[in-house]
């Protein structure tokens, strides 16, 4: 019987060695690929298990955290919240994240291994860093001089500081407000879908995500190629350019809003925006050169984030001649994000060289300790300096006593280029009003901002349609607002 | 102090014998009260995790905890001073660490809170503990009453049939708001017949029949029991839809069976009907079809977009403990929702005391069979032998059924942690088992004494 007991035992022993092996195939081997299921709720408990780090604008928070008391513990507030959404986007325990809610996720969350003071001893008690914050690089002023000009008509601002890259303004109108998004409720379900249906698409970011056909504004593009190519030398000597234009191969003919464009010199076809020019000198030009000096400016780039991804403004290169003349007075194939134009100032202003735009300054700890800091990238050499010196004189003779006026800036000197793109089937759609403008003021040494506006479905009165009326007093407003310390 | 006056005291009272052997008591003493310390001290743990702040019960539950110990410890060396010095602490400790994991849980279900009544019933079964260490005198009192043992076992087996089904099994007894789970107090009746049945029988159930292949098979008439006792673990299967209770019944059996006689044989047998008997349950009853269905595929229920399933929860759960768990309090095996405090309680100690801590909870419960194992190889009479084999394999397989099931080794079935999960008739019948060991032991011991150490 002893034996037999012994035996017994030993059966004992075998199954609870079996619970223990078990136990360490589940807790050791398997555990990295049961955290990581997604149906596996512990990292979301623990990503809102603590306040999420904040979004600074100018110093100041403009996002916070709230104790729901839930599973999903804090939720996301925001301060200003439509003013601010293009930039923070939302943060949603229902819906994710996104924009710099998501790019800087890491951080705001505290699951950034630069947050740990002791990453390995962090690792080992599984404490999570606080949340950090992200200081962005905007202006609390001029943001709100252009959400306030765009007054909750569709459309979109982006300023830059052409010096640095630093992104003062990214408005998006009509706007919404992220904080309906956050926390369990049925209310972030109700807005969710709310804000989906929405026509008017409040939740589109129009000033990285949304392209538009550039119209005129463009013009800076094609007079840059066309000086840099050297197919122009002298502003104000005249052009061989028939108006009306007949479009190489076909028989259609591209007229001008207004008179006195036949052969008019560059300056003064860059002044009063004569298409027939500047398709012309498009075609001069050529797809290779236009192509390029485009994709200098930064078109045709999917790669550009700022930390969110840009969506990538277009050049076509694969047209033919009439395709060509009618891309280079910004329609056909041709779009842009309205921060792309806004770089286009931006280079113009800087000498030709542009620096990519980024909106993150640093990010910190909790105590404020610098995790990362952006600083300014290296510029790019877009164009040659003197074209852009000569650039500089076209934009600014267009706000002094062009198109632009309205942009004028008392105690600066504003460089501007309207623009009014038709679209729709057979320009059936009510155009859209753009401005870019660069302005710099006469106590400094370089110019300190870039703006570009663009303005849906700008108004019935076809008077004022051009970007002039429309758009260029919101550029205005947003370089006061930059300029004015 | 105390424990050299008490000492004394036993001393005293037999003063004709000259104790060789070591009672060993002062160790249990020492052991308790680092059981019961260890209890506190989880205790606060969750509250500091919780809260920041010390519990505000911690002082009571700490006292409560430590006098029943030693109130137990008492019993045990007043009536049985010779007993296994590791029993009772690791009831202890196990009974301790299982109320702070349910207090722990409650704290997740302010609506419901269980360790309140966890404590009394811990009470009761300390009480009938101290009842049995007290009362019985000698083990073998027990052997008398092997049928009215079965008989009664088999009263509670049938009895939940009268009543409702809950969760899909029939295996509780509600009246006026008291659930019992009346096959937990059969365990332990049956091992006391199959050991006082087994202790009479073994030599004619030893008598060889016919030599199949290499096996040796029982003869025919005696082949009758262990067919009875299949059938009644097969119709408690499909009657109470209760695989873990028919696994631990028909378990136990085959082990005291080939204990007793030392037949192959009834090994090779135990395991073919008991394979015949789950591949055809598993087939053809849908609810435990369902539960093999959960084993072999723990997250095709997250495949199907309807959710983790209670297994894969609890999976997710030891896998979050992984080495060193996420210390107590701060886990969240919460999410597994239902039987949380009761079927899965090992998957909270596994999150959030980790593997270590979890290796820790086996390595107590192999103690525990262990020292029963001890207890039955040292006693001389077959009776107390089987006895103490049966209870000791009861807990190993209870823990390893559901030990397993709650980490996927094994098809999931509904059943108790030994102490540490939530349930009345469960820690009232462990504190029953622990006694019948300290009684057991007690006696193997003893008899050295005197004499000339083994």
């Amino acid at each position: 019987m002893t034996r037999h007991i012994r035996y017994a035992a030993f059966f004992c022993v075998l199954l609870l060695a079996a619970l223990l092996v078990n136990a360490a195939r589940v807790q050791v081997v398997q555990s990295p690929a049961y955290d990581d299921n997604p149906a596996n709720r512990r990292a979301t408990i623990a990503r809102y298990g603590q306040p999420r780090g904040n979004i600074l604008v100018g110093g100041r928070p403009v996002t916070g955290s709230r104790d729901s008391g839930e599973q999903l513990r804090y939720e996301r507030t925001y301060v200003d919240g439509p003013l601010y959404a293009p930039v923070t986007g939302f943060a949603s325990q229902e819906y994710g994240r996104t924009l710099l809610e998501a790019t800087e996720d890491g951080v705001l969350s505290g699951s950034d291994p630069l947050l740990a003071p002791l990453p390995l001893l962090s690792d080992l008690t599984r404490a999570r860093a606080a949340g950090g914050d992200v200081v962005t690089t905007l202006d609390r002023e001029a943001q709100r001089a252009a959400y306030e000009g765009l007054a909750g008509r569709k459309g979109a601002v982006a300023a830059v500081d052409p010096s640095t890259g630093r992104v003062l303004a990214l408005v998006s109108s009509p706007s919404y407000d992220p904080g309906e998004l956050s926390g369990n409720g049925a209310g972030a379900a109700r807005a969710w879908a709310r804000l989906n249906a929405d026509p008017d698409k409040p939740m589109l970011n129009r000033a990285v995500r949304q392209t538009y056909p550039p119209g005129s504004t463009f013009k800076v593009v094609t007079a840059a190629a066309a000086l840099d190519a050297g197919v122009i030398r002298n502003l104000d000597a005249r052009t061989r350019s028939p108006a009306p234009y007949r479009l190489p191969g076909t028989t259609t003919r591209l007229d001008n809003e207004g008179d006195g464009c036949r052969d008019a010199p560059l300056r003064e076809a860059f002044q009063w925006s004569c298409n027939t020019v500047f398709a012309k000198l498009g075609v001069d030009v050529g797809v290779a050169r236009m192509g390029a000096t485009a994709e200098a400016f930064g078109f045709n780039d999917a790669g550009l984030r700022i930390p969110f991804a840009v969506a990538p403004s277009t050049f076509d290169t694969t047209v033919d001649k009439a395709q060509l003349a009618l891309s280079s007075i910004g329609q056909y194939n041709t779009r842009a994000t309205p921060l792309q134009m806004a770089m286009v100032a931006a280079a113009v202003a800087e000498g030709g060289q542009l620096r990519p735009p980024y909106l993150v300054e640093r990010t910190t700890r909790r105590s404020g300790s610098t995790v990362a800091a952006a600083g300014p990238r290296p510029a790019r050499q877009v164009v040659q300096p003197s074209t852009a010196r000569k650039l500089r004189q076209l934009m600014e003779d267009v706000v002094r006593e062009g198109t632009g006026r309205k942009a004028a800036v008392p105690g600066a000197t504003v460089g501007g280029k309207t623009g009014t793109a038709q679209h729709g089937v057979g320009n059936s759609g009510l155009p859209y009003a753009w401005f870019v403008s660069w302005a710099q003021a006469d106590r400094d040494m370089e110019p300190k901002v870039a703006v570009a506006v663009v303005v849906e479905d700008a108004s019935a009165d076809r008077g004022d349609i051009t970007g002039g009326g429309v758009a260029a007093p919101i550029a205005r407003a947003v370089m006061e607002a930059v300029l004015d310390p | 102090m105390m424990s050299a006056g008490v000492d004394t005291a036993v001393a005293e009272r037999a003063p004709a014998r000259p104790a060789r052997l070591p009672r060993r008591r002062g160790i249990e003493l020492a052991l308790i009260v680092l059981a019961v310390l260890l209890s506190v001290y989880g205790y606060c743990a969750v509250g500091l995790a919780r809260n920041g702040t010390l519990p505000p019960g911690a002082a009571g539950y700490g006292a409560g905890l430590g006098v029943l110990a030693l109130v137990a410890h008492l019993a045990v060396r007043l009536r049985a001073p010779y007993a296994d010095p590791l029993l009772l602490p690791i009831g202890v400790l196990l009974n301790g660490l299982g109320l702070v994991l349910i207090y722990r849980l409650d704290l997740e279900t302010p609506g419901d809170r269980a360790a309140p009544t966890q404590l009394v019933w811990s009470t009761l079964g300390i009480a009938l503990f101290i009842l049995v260490v007290a009362a019985l005198r000698d083990h073998r009192v027990l052997q008398r009453y092997a049928y009215v043992s079965v008989v009664a076992a088999l009263v509670l087996l049938c009895l939940p049939i009268l009543f409702p089904a809950v969760n899909g099994a029939r295996i509780w007894v509600r009246i006026s708001g008291f659930s019992l789970q009346p096959g937990e107090f059969a365990k332990v009746l049956l091992a006391v017949f199959f050991a006082a049945y087994l202790a009479a029988n073994r030599n004619a159930l030893a008598y060889a029949g016919r030599r199949v292949w290499f096996v040796q098979l029982p003869t025919g008439r005696v082949l009758g029991p262990i067919v009875a006792v299949w059938l009644v673990s097969v119709g408690v299967l499909v009657l109470e839809r209760d695989l873990g209770t028919s696994l631990l019944f028909f378990g136990l059996f085959v082990v005291l069976l080939y204990v007793a006689t030392g037949r192959t044989g009834w090994i090779a047998v135990g395991l073919l009907l008991a394979g015949f008997g789950a591949v055809a349950v598993g087939r053809f009853e849908p609810h435990v079809h369902g539960r093999v269905e959960d084993w072999l595929h723990p997250f095709a229920s997250i495949d199907a977009g309807q959710g983790p399933g209670q297994l894969a929860q609890s999976l997710f759960a030891f896998a979050a403990g992984g080495v060193l768990g996420t210390g107590l309090g701060n886990g969240h095996s919460v999410l597994i929702g239902f039987a949380v405090k009761s079927d899965f309680i090992l998957a909270t100690a596994g999150e959030e005391l980790g593997l270590a801590g979890l290796s820790a909870i086996f390595l107590l419960y192999t103690l525990l069979v262990e020292r029963g194992y001890r207890a039955g190889l040292s006693l001389r009479e077959p009776f107390g032998r089987l006895l103490a084999i049966g209870l000791a394999s009861l807990v190993a397989l209870q823990v390893f059924v559901i030990a397993g099931g709650v980490t996927g080794l094994i098809p999931l079935t509904g059943m108790a942690m030994p102490f540490l999960a939530q349930g009345g008739s469960s820690v009232v019948t462990n504190w029953t088992i622990v006694a019948l060991l300290i009684r057991v032991s007690h006696s193997a011991r003893r008899q050295y004494d005197g004499e000339p150490a083994p």
